[in-house]
């Protein structure tokens, strides 16, 4: 089952829609919803983490600098950072880059989504801490240093669209098999594999969990690579994965006007 | 007026306060009253985007042998970490070096978006008491401060009021100290801050849009030293708040027992 959060005309907040494929009509208590005036909603309403070199495209890419100053050594535990409440965007969300900004890294994601307070997993209880999965593109500003947290680089507003479902954790058998696609203005730029995680969905869960707790709604994105594709103003953005459907956003220039 | 969250008797009160009431009783929904330890003491705010400075005391950055940063140095926090007043943080039996740090707390009240220094305050709800603990041990060289060693949970100790903007002349010139088991061991003035609370949320909304409950963590001055458990933190800011905590150990907190009594050495 999918899982989306909604605004309608007529409802006094957001409402949960349901569909059993991404290409059904989203249904609200057994009745469609009328699409055409919905506004989608981010599927998740808690805070979202990230963590990065988790892939060996990114060991790849930054490789000897792990072992030069100011890194001195490879991390030996998941490195994370957080979006924060301010970046998350719905669906078909337009995404004003900061001004001076012409690129954005295009990060598409696996979010993990908890369900429960989740900590001190072991890899055979975790699963039983996570409601689903969703899509996200972590938009970042180009920066080839990872010494310092991404406050600049990370977390402009609407610096992580999400959704527009949550995938049930059942209806997905194998997380670390996906297949996840980017598109740049419907052109296909890029393709891979969570298969080629370091540390594969439950093993994250795990490690992360060593040192902290999520909460319900809480999100993990599980990486992506350093070598992502970039887009710029003017562009269109979708990434895809197969049974969730397709998160579309746009990115536009600053241009004096609060958005 | 200063306010707190509290639990007592079944339910969380929101609990206002007048700046010079006295310490002791609290005034509970309804007219009644409680004792400041019948109470468990929640965060006084939900925090919402929770920033934090490091070295943003010229002393501390000389400390710890930093050289004071060309722009402020931000991480963020996650609510995993965040606990009230009187509660226990843990240290891992495989710490070397845990310490507190005492930080001016700055609660932001309204929407902001480029707001000029000059302004900076009337974005500012109010002010608490932060306690940010850290494990050095766990500090990489990623992301630094990495979050493995700054987003633990129950590290960040807030609380126990928060204290309307109106009510405090200058945060600028605040005496901030801790004590470890009643010895003084840090001992600063919020004036010593590298980057003051106007730059700071001129900083912050030139890069995203501050909302009502996101906190700053101003960072903190020299006098760091390593806590073990069973140790008494109380973190004290002039005209703000007197924040308590003990240190707990793996075996108390886990298994719901009161934390150790402090190491002889350490009274």
């Amino acid at each position: 089952m999918l899982h989306a959060r909604v605004s309608l005309p007529g409802q006094s907040g957001p409402v949960q829609v349901h569909a059993a494929t991404p290409g059904d009509t989203p249904m609200l208590g057994g009745m469609p919803i009328d699409v055409a005036h919905a506004r989608w909603l981010p599927p998740i309403e808690g805070l979202v983490y990230g963590v990065i070199l988790n892939d060996a495209d990114s060991l790849e890419h930054y490789g000897d600098r792990m072992h030069q100053a100011p890194h001195v050594k490879p991390p030996t535990a998941p490195v994370l950072y957080i979006k924060p409440y301010n970046t998350h965007v719905n669906h078909g969300a337009v995404v004003t880059l900061p001004a001076g900004a012409d690129r954005v890294e295009i990060g598409a994601s696996l979010g993990i989504v908890f369900s429960s307070s989740c900590a001190c997993v072991t890899m055979e209880s975790a699963p039983a801490s996570v409601a689903g999965y969703t899509l996200a593109i972590d938009l970042s500003l180009p920066k080839d240093d990872l010494y310092r947290p991404p406050i600049l680089e990370k977390c402009f507003d609407g610096a992580c669209p999400m959704g527009p479902w949550m995938v049930d954790r059942d209806d997905v058998p194998d997380p670390n098999a996906l297949s996840i696609r980017t598109y740049v203005n419907d052109e296909l730029v890029a393709t891979r594999s969570t298969g080629d995680m370091l540390r594969p969905v439950w093993k994250l869960v795990t490690d992360v969990c060593d040192f902290m707790s999520f909460h319900p709604g809480d999100v993990l994105l599980a990486g992506y690579p350093l070598t992502a594709p970039t887009a710029k103003p003017g562009d269109r953005i979708a990434v895809e994965i197969d049974g969730f459907g397709r998160l579309e956003c746009r990115i536009t220039l600053a241009n004096g006007v609060a958005q | 007026m200063k306010h707190a969250r509290v639990a007592f008797d079944g339910r969380i009160h929101d609990v206002h306060a007048a700046t010079d009431a006295p310490e002791g009783m609290l005034r509970l929904a309804g007219g009644r009253h409680a004792s400041d330890e019948q109470v468990v003491w929640l965060p006084p705010i939900e925090p919402r985007t929770a920033f934090a400075l490091a070295i943003n005391y010229a002393d501390h950055a000389k400390e710890l042998k930093f050289k004071k940063p060309d722009a402020p140095l931000v991480f963020l926090k996650g609510r995993n970490a965040f606990i009230g007043n009187r509660a226990t943080s843990r240290r891992t039996s495989d710490a070397t070096f845990m310490h507190y740090e005492c930080e001016l707390a700055v609660v932001i009240g309204r929407h902001a978006k480029n707001v000029k220094a000059a302004d900076a305050y009337a974005y500012v709800a109010g002010y608490t008491v932060a306690n940010d603990y850290v494990i050095r041990d766990y500090l990489e060289n990623y992301y630094r401060p990495n979050l493995r060693a700054k987003n633990r949970d129950g590290l960040t100790v807030l609380g126990p009021w928060l204290v309307d903007t109106a009510d405090v002349a200058d945060p600028m010139n605040l005496k901030l100290r801790t004590m470890v088991n009643g010895k003084i061991t840090q001992n600063g003035n919020t004036k010593d801050m590298v980057f003051g609370i106007p730059a700071l949320i001129a900083y912050l909304s030139s890069i995203m849009t501050l909302s009502p409950n996101d906190v700053i963590l101003t960072g903190t001055p020299e006098g760091v030293v390593d806590v073990q458990p069973g140790d008494e933190v109380v973190c004290e800011i002039q005209g703000i708040g007197r924040l308590i905590n003990r240190v707990t150990d793996d075996k108390s907190y886990y298994e719901g027992l009161p934390p150790p009594q402090a190491p002889i050495g350490n009274l």
